[in-house]
């Protein structure tokens, strides 16, 4: 109970603190108040209105849970559904999981730091809830465990803990889909997550954002890998959104431990992102690779990276490529850091429009320039994530299929 | 048949080809040799279609249409379709997908691609990586799908390894329908006649003659076409004498 009053008391002083990157998010425009909303039982969210679950499906999330392992929902502040499928994973609403499970302090800010900025300290000073996703040890997931975070409220800010543990040996998949119901215009999104790959263990998270206009999104993620272990972390960002500003960090803490970053971002106009990925290669024989695809369709984008390499051995690459299809703006900004002798670091940037000679050459194929365009892009943002299950990948291409027409 | 009249092109502001005529009439297949830089690509990609290949004069027709200004879709719908000395890389497009855009969906992919031998790079995004050889056989492939009717050809056979050099020269002679036949089947006049594909070749080392009969040979020296003839006899020539002569040709043409 001391480390809480701690927190506490940390996150108090925080509770002004600006974030280094991203514009500053006046607190006081939204509402956090505690949101009712009953609970639904499996056969309930078949029930969701059609626009609803249209909604759902976009962002990843199955509402008839079909080749899942399990399923985390929250509306607005509350948990309107959780349950799990698959013999040891369990998931676990976080306030329920403090209350009743001590095991969970071991983890519960340990990798984020509570008073990091004014987001982080509202979300230990009014948090409303979020997932605990843990895989027993040497389980391995068949199917990706499913969460949902859905905005319903207009105004509503919404703050989120989630912490995912894969004990050794395990293999854990995680679909987060954030969305909104389709009236909602405005919003502020805080989501706190700390992920702990023991050794040898596996985890694949893949994130499916898909906001509206005027959301506000401040996600505050840190990652620590053990020896062996690898983690892939996957982001998937096509629809509108206000204001998108993330770090996500992973601490590569055990001998050959393995991180990759993919991410797949599209701003439209009137959308600003500032996303961006850092590994800190700390151990014998780490890897990490950060990949992102980043379209700007008149939006604003900064593609941060940054890799530090802290023994001699390891290994890492950086790639962004930017497209310019409407205007806009696209800021790469890849960082190496070698802190000792031996590191192998390398990265590529290009930004840039389409090549008129690929449209015209794939005209000469027989495409109209229409259809030729949405080939390159499609292409574009096709990465080949190699370890995510065939489930994820449908996914992912569902998501960018989707948002296609949206892009051209 | 491919008529080009009095063709002028401009890339940039320069002007590449001036007063180019030809015509291509179904079943023959015409060759395009000259020296680096004379125009050779600047011709096939006006042809193709190509907006910064600019026509400033004169004008195509291909099967009796007009395309001076067509786009080069509508060009390749009308049965046009070109193998690129330089074709660029697109990321994230598999050759397999191209292969299957250029087939509208028909064709056994897989067979055309093993004849080729480039079945290793189905699975490869377009272009990339591959050698200028591979880069040669996996356009024969998508010509091989798409199946036009006048089929432009730059450097077909520049790049590409000995070992594989019949297969695109035979590769060639099975597009333009001219490829040897077993005696006896058919008569010679008959397969002649039936024949309507139409190419045209850019090439250096004229080693394609020996795979596929052509009709009609040209030098291109510095953006106009100089000299006409056999094109056997135009390559004894070219070897002989190089381009030089082609030169003097080219003054009097002018
Ligand atoms: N896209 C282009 N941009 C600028 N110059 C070009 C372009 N294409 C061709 N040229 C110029 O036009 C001339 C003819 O080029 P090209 O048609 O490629 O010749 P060839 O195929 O006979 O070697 C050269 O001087 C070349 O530099
Ligand atoms: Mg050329």
């Amino acid at each position: 109970m001391r480390d809480e009053s701690e927190l506490i008391k940390r996150a108090t002083k925080a509770i002004h603190k600006k974030a280094p990157f991203g514009k500053d998010v006046h607190l006081e425009d939204f509402d956090a108040a505690t949101v009712v909303h009953s609970y639904l039982a499996d056969a309930d969210l078949c029930e969701l209105p059609e626009t609803e679950q249209e909604r759902l499906l976009l962002a990843g999330v199955d509402p008839a849970q079909e080749k899942r392992g399990g399923t985390y929902f929250q509306k607005d502040t509350a948990v309107v559904h959780c349950s799990m499928k698959e013999e040891g994973i369990e998931v676990i609403p976080i306030r329920q999981a403090l209350e009743h499970h001590e095991w969970v302090r071991d983890y519960y800010w340990k990798l984020v730091s509570v008073d990091a900025d004014k987001y982080t300290a509202a979300a230990k000073l009014n948090l409303h809830d979020g997932y605990v996703i843990r895989a027993r040890p040497g389980v391995k997931s068949i199917y990706p465990v499913q969460a949902c975070l859905f905005i319903e409220k207009e105004g509503l800010q919404q703050n989120v803990h989630n912490i995912v543990i894969a004990e050794e040996d395990s293999e854990l998949h995680i679909i987060t889909g954030c969305t909104t119901a389709a009236h909602v215009k405005t919003g502020l999104h805080v989501g706190v997550s700390e992920f702990f790959i023991k050794k040898n263990a596996k985890v694949s998270f893949t994130m499916i954002h898909n906001w509206a206009d005027d959301m506000l999104v401040r996600p505050r993620s840190v990652a620590v890998v053990e020896e062996g272990g690898l983690y892939l972390n996957n982001y998937v960002s096509m629809k509108p959104v206000r204001s998108m500003q993330m770090y996500p960090t992973t601490h590569l803490l055990g001998p050959n431990a393995t991180a990759r970053y993919y991410s797949i971002v599209v701003s439209s106009p009137g959308s600003e992102h500032d996303v961006g990925g850092r590994v800190h290669l700390s151990a014998e024989g780490t890897r990490a690779e950060i990949v992102s695809r980043v379209i700007s369709n008149g939006g604003d984008i900064i593609s941060r990276g940054h890799m530090i390499g802290e023994v001699p051995g390891v290994k890492g690459h950086l790639e962004c490529r930017g497209l310019l299809l409407n205007g806009g703006l696209i800021k790469a900004i890849p960082e190496l850091e070698g802190r000792v002798d031996g590191v192998e670091m390398s990265h590529e940037a290009a930004v840039g429009k389409i090549a008129q000679e690929e449209i015209s050459y794939l005209m000469s194929r027989g495409l109209n320039e229409d259809e030729a365009t949405s080939t390159i892009v499609r292409g574009f943002l096709s990465v080949d994530i190699e370890g995510l299950p065939d489930e994820l990948k449908g996914e992912i291409d569902r998501a960018i299929e989707a948002s296609d027409r949206d892009v051209m | 048949m491919l008529l080009v009249e009095d063709l002028a092109v401009e890339v940039g502001d320069r002007l590449i080809l001036k007063h180019i005529d030809l015509e291509i009439k179904p079943g023959e297949t015409h060759i395009l040799f000259g020296p680096n830089g004379s125009g050779k690509t600047s011709l096939l990609m006006a042809i193709m279609g190509y907006p910064n290949y600019r026509i400033t004069a004169g004008r195509i027709i291909f099967r009796s249409v007009d395309i001076t200004h067509l786009p080069i879709d509508e060009r390749a719908k009308m049965g046009i379709g070109m193998s690129y000395q330089r074709p660029p890389t697109i990321h994230g497009l598999k050759t397999r997908q191209l292969v299957q855009i250029c087939a509208k969906g028909g064709d056994d992919i897989e067979e055309m691609a093993a004849r080729l031998n480039v079945d290793k790079f189905l699975d490869r995004d377009v272009n990339a990586g591959l050698s200028g050889g591979e880069i040669k056989r996996s356009e024969l492939l998508q010509l091989m799908a798409q199946n036009p009717d006048l089929l432009l050809f730059d450097e077909p056979e520049s790049g590409v390894d000995l070992e594989n050099i019949a297969l695109v020269g035979e590769a060639i002679a099975t597009l333009l329908e001219k490829e040897k036949m077993p005696r006896n089947t058919r008569p010679m006049a008959e397969a002649k006649r039936d024949r309507t594909k139409m190419g045209l070749i850019i090439t250096h080392t004229g080693f394609i003659l020996d795979y596929v009969p052509a009709d009609k040979g040209y030098v291109l020296y510095d953006g106009v076409l100089s000299c006409s003839g056999n094109p056997s006899e135009i390559l004894n020539w070219i070897s002989d004498c190089g381009y030089e002569e082609c030169a003097r040709c080219a003054m009097k043409a002018n």
